[in-house]
């Protein structure tokens, strides 16, 4: 009674250090004190539990105090161990592995809660494989989310012939095993289901394309809540309820911002494959007359950079790729020390997770108040002089607006080409994932600065460096 | 192949077709360039210079006999007598306004390429060489307005009192026009800028000026970039627009030429009733002017102290940079007409670009080209057929679809609330509870994770993340089990989960901690 009833009294106290927790992480001035709640918020609640499942235990105390100890030593090593190598450009792929985690836990959890309970009555059997389910999904959907964000694998979408079809039928046979289970409660259909629902979170995932895959982690860090939330109806722990559907919500919100970011529909993102559907864009993008795109040297650039008075530098996923950020911080320290007003522009799906490119750029040194949001920086494109586009694409495409029959009309994009001048870092003339060709490209302030980004960036600060002191005329 | 640059021989004429920059593209394009010597004396390019570039420096012959010669203005009959047989020859040749020209080049059996032929369309701009020489004539029309100005542009606020800033009206809001409200803005002036077209609106607006609008006298959009003469009534409004603007105004820039001919915008009366020590630059009085009292050429004033600046060489004033943008220009025509970059020419008659200013193909005459539409219009057409729909029908419409979305969503809250309740209602006391706090537990969520700013999105994820590993607790409680399979199960899930813990709470305050605020 007494230990049972303190427990609950201190999972009180945790879940609204969790809800603290989140709300600190509303302002980058708080955000420090919301990880901190959320720290404590954790080792109250663990601390709890440790006490009950202690006293609770059926074997001898110290088998139970051994196993858990271990359990700890193992994820503290591990989880430390990742946390410090890890570098921010591999970030999306941590926490997709992270989410495949607690799939994986709450698929256990859920076969555990089954085998101890002895004399289940049907709503519990129905938690217990709601909360299989959607761990199942969530593991081999983080599974595959990971491999493709680390191309291990690649992140083109898989197009099985009726992909739609195939996870209707994943469906369909679930529901079927969900009847079974509930008229002869047995471990059987619960393995079936596993193996049904680990086949449709990888096929789910493995449909969609690299470039969706902010909407898809952000789908999985849902998935990761709901499924907490399953366990905690199953053991009947407010704690996990709560938990869960804090971190089911936030994953949901934050898919909802990225699809509204991309103009789509959240369904036609989950059904996947864009850019197949309608096999035109390719060709139909390339039979427009664009003309021709310009080139530009480093030189040139840094030149340009040094009489400008505004910069706006919008960064893209191909940033992250070529690592170019700690140059582009350099040069954005450079060029401030010079009185040139620089800032970021950073779309909403810019890089492969929610907020992807404040952290690289956070991590370079960028002051977090000169990097702006889309809507926060649109307005002052048109008094920019030079706009540097860095492995951006489709976020910067003036299709998007002027052309109602392209694939991605009605994203809302950075307006750079109003710009006096735009420059454009990219490795070649290819179109960007969503297979769309950049009319940007070839506009008549628009100039094209090829090769890898981290290079030309080195160069132009280079060139730059070289020039200073400024003054010198030249003809 | 060859290319010749002669030396420019029009009386006071400074520019030049090719500085050394452009010289060595030229190279570059597999051409031998010949400059004739002191061509670009007074755009202070020295000879020397040339020749570091790659040209080589030869007499006047030499480089008319070239097999193509590219100069800046229309070469004289005696000049025509030199071109070889089947050279190309490259100019500012004024075709329509220059027929005599146009037949000389084909009896001397030459191809010409007219500059000022250039179709406008957005391909074709970086070879317009018109819209380089507006550009550089707006420019210098502030600086000659400024020079004649006797105040400054920039308003001041000193100890010794107060200066208003110059009131500066541009007619036109073409290239040159643009120009100029760009160049008189950047020295503080206050600048208003009329066009007959509605869509120069815009960019008027986009160069820092104010957009003065007649009451219904702007036309249609025009189909192929030009601007086209007005209607009788659409003349009397703007006539009024006129005497307004100009009698506030201390410097007027105009710049309205339609097809080489001047339209009168400012009238013998309007320049009277301006304050004196007012100026007028007239853009267009190589067509005659518009402005009643403009002289082409001359710089007067009138009676009551209006200066009238009727300069047509203003592009030569500036021959430095002209001839750099200029001779830019014809670097590219040189690259659209070498498309292996061989110095071998080719011209292309099915190319629209290149059609459009071949005036004279191998002594065959071709002018005038056939139209070209210009790409854009289409789609401004379209933009201004849509406000067609009266405003007020239009916000009833968006009214009425917002409210019946309204309609829909309340009837589908009520469904959801219904069923919800329903479930509830029929659900075990005990899931009640739990689910009780699950609801509002989603609800929570939503308002805190709505405010979170974007920038923050990735350490959310991790954090929340690291919080949903509180699927722990399960796992922990379970662990005790007497069950080997369950307490197996229950390990591994324990320390998967205990992982996320620790790696999601590291990670995130690791990310957290590099968010820095500007020192």
């Amino acid at each position: 009674m007494t230990l049972a009833s303190l427990a609950q009294a201190v999972y009180v106290i945790a879940a609204i250090l969790f809800v603290l927790s989140l709300a600190g992480l509303s302002k980058q001035t708080t955000a420090r004190r919301g990880a901190v709640f959320g720290m404590t918020g954790m080792v109250l609640a663990l601390a709890a539990t440790i006490a009950l499942s202690l006293d609770g235990s059926e074997r001898h105390v110290l088998v139970t105090a051994l196993l858990i100890a271990l359990v700890f030593l193992i994820g503290a090593s591990i989880g430390t161990w990742q946390a410090r190598r890890v570098e921010m450009t591999q970030m999306p792929e941590m926490i997709a592995m992270l989410h495949s985690f607690v799939g994986l836990a709450a698929v256990l959890v859920g076969f555990n809660s089954y085998l101890t309970e002895t004399h289940a009555d049907s709503v519990h059997l129905v938690e217990v494989f709601l909360g299989i389910f959607i761990g199942a999904i969530t593991f081999t959907g983080s599974i595959v989310a990971f491999l493709k964000l680390s191309a291990r694998i690649k992140s083109s979408p898989l197009k099985l012939p009726g992909r739609n079809l195939l996870n209707l039928a994943g469906l369909v046979a679930t529901a079927g095993l969900m009847a079974w289970f509930l008229a002869s409660p047995a471990v059987l259909p619960l393995l079936l289901l596993t193996a049904v629902s680990l086949a449709i979170g990888w096929h789910l995932v493995a449909s969609i394309g690299g470039g969706d895959m902010p909407v898809v982690v952000s789908m999985l860090n849902s998935y990761s809540g709901w499924a907490a939330a399953a366990a905690g109806f199953m053991l009947s722990n407010n704690l996990l309820i709560i938990v869960g559907a804090l971190v089911g919500s936030s994953g949901a919100i934050l898919s909802y911002i990225m699809c509204k970011a991309m103009n789509r529909s959240f369904v036609s993102v989950i059904l996947g494959g864009f850019g197949s559907d309608e096999g035109a864009p390719a060709s139909g993008g390339d039979a427009a007359d664009y003309g021709e795109h310009r080139e530009t040297t480093a030189a040139e650039v840094a030149e340009m950079l040094r009489e400008a008075r505004s910069v706006v530098i919008t960064p893209g996923y191909g940033m992250a790729v070529a690592k170019a950020q700690y140059p582009v911080a350099d040069l954005v320290s450079r060029l401030r020390a010079q009185g040139v007003d620089v800032r970021f522009g950073v779309h909403p799906v810019a890089g492969r997770l929610p907020g992807h490119m404040n952290v690289l750029l956070a991590e370079a040194k960028v002051p977090y108040d000169i990097v702006l949001e889309m809507d926060e920086i649109n307005d002052d494109l048109a008094e920019t002089d030079v706009v540097l586009v860095i492995g951006a694409n489709d976020t910067v495409n003036p299709a998007a607006l002027d052309d109602p029959s392209s694939p991605i009309a009605g994203m809302p994009v950075l307006e750079v080409w109003k710009a006096k001048q735009v420059i454009v870092f990219k490795r070649s003339m290819a179109a960007g994932y969503a297979g769309v060709q950049n009319p940007l490209f070839f506009k008549e302030n628009t100039a094209m600065l090829f090769g890898d980004a981290k290079a030309r960036v080195d160069d132009i600060v280079g060139a730059l460096a070289a020039a200073e002191p400024v003054g010198a005329e030249r003809s | 192949m060859r290319i010749g640059i002669p030396r420019e021989t029009r009386d006071g004429e400074r520019l030049v077709a090719a500085t050394p920059t452009t010289v060595a593209q030229l190279v570059k394009l597999g051409y031998d360039v010949v400059v004739e010597a002191g061509a670009g004396a007074q755009a202070s390019f020295p000879d020397a210079a040339y020749r570091q570039a790659g040209a080589s420096v030869a007499d006047a012959a030499e480089a008319w006999s070239a097999d193509v010669v590219t100069c800046v203005n229309a070469p004289e009959p005696e000049q025509i007598a030199q071109l070889r047989p089947g050279a190309t020859i490259v100019a500012m040749m004024a075709p329509a306004t220059h027929p005599e020209l146009v037949d000389a080049f084909a009896e001397r059996g030459v191809s010409a390429l007219a500059l000022d032929a250039v179709p406008r369309i957005s391909r074709a701009q970086a070879l317009d060489v018109l819209s380089t020489m507006s550009n550089v004539a707006g420019y210098r029309a502030v600086v000659e307005a400024a020079e004649a100005y006797g105040g400054m542009f920039t308003g001041q606020v000193t100890a010794a009192g107060k200066t208003a800033p110059a009131k500066v009206f541009v007619i036109g809001g073409g290239v040159a026009g643009l120009a100029a409200i760009g160049a008189a803005g950047s020295l503080g002036a206050q600048v208003r800028a009329f066009d007959v077209r509605p869509e120069a609106g815009e960019q008027i607006e986009s160069m820092g000026a104010q957009f003065v609008q007649a009451q219904a006298a702007q036309q249609e959009v025009s189909s192929d970039g030009y601007a086209q003469e007005m209607t009788a009534e659409q003349e009397r409004l703007t006539a009024v627009m006129y005497a307004e603007e100009s009698a506030k105004a201390d410097i007027i820039i105009t710049t309205a030429l339609v097809r080489g001919s001047a339209p009168r915008t400012i009238t013998a009366e309007m320049v009277a009733a301006m304050r004196p020590g007012s100026v007028i630059v007239d853009l267009a009085a190589s067509g005659g002017g518009n402005c009643e009292l403009t002289v082409p050429g001359a710089k007067i004033v009138t009676d009551n102290g209006v200066t009238i600046i009727g300069y047509t060489d203003l592009t030569s004033r500036l021959p430095k940079h002209t001839s750099q943008l200029f001779g830019t220009n014809i670097v590219n025509l040189m690259k659209l007409l070498t498309p292996n970059a061989d110095g071998q020419v080719v011209l292309d008659m099915d190319d629209v670009v290149q059609r459009g200013m071949t005036v004279t193909l191998a002594g065959e005459i071709l002018w005038p080209p056939p139209p070209v539409q210009v790409s854009a219009a289409p789609a401004a057409a379209a933009v201004v057929a849509a406000p067609v729909v009266d405003p007020a029908v239009r916000a009833q419409q968006e009214k009425e679809e917002a409210r019946r979305k309204g309609q829909r969503q309340l009837v589908g809250y009520g469904l959801a609330a219904v069923l919800l309740a329903l479930a509830i209602t029929f659900s075990p006391a005990a899931f009640t509870g739990f689910f009780t706090v699950f609801v509002l537990a989603v609800f929570v969520g939503y308002y805190v994770i709505s405010n979170v700013s974007h920038s923050l999105h990735t350490p959310l994820m991790a954090q929340t993340n690291a919080i949903s590993g509180i699927i722990l607790v399960g796992a922990l409680l379970q662990i005790g089990s007497d069950n080997w399979w369950v307490t197996s199960l229950a390990f591994i899930a324990a320390t998967v989960a205990s992982i996320n813990i620790f790696g999601g709470f590291l990670v995130a305050y690791r990310m957290i901690s590099m968010f820095r605020k500007d020192a």
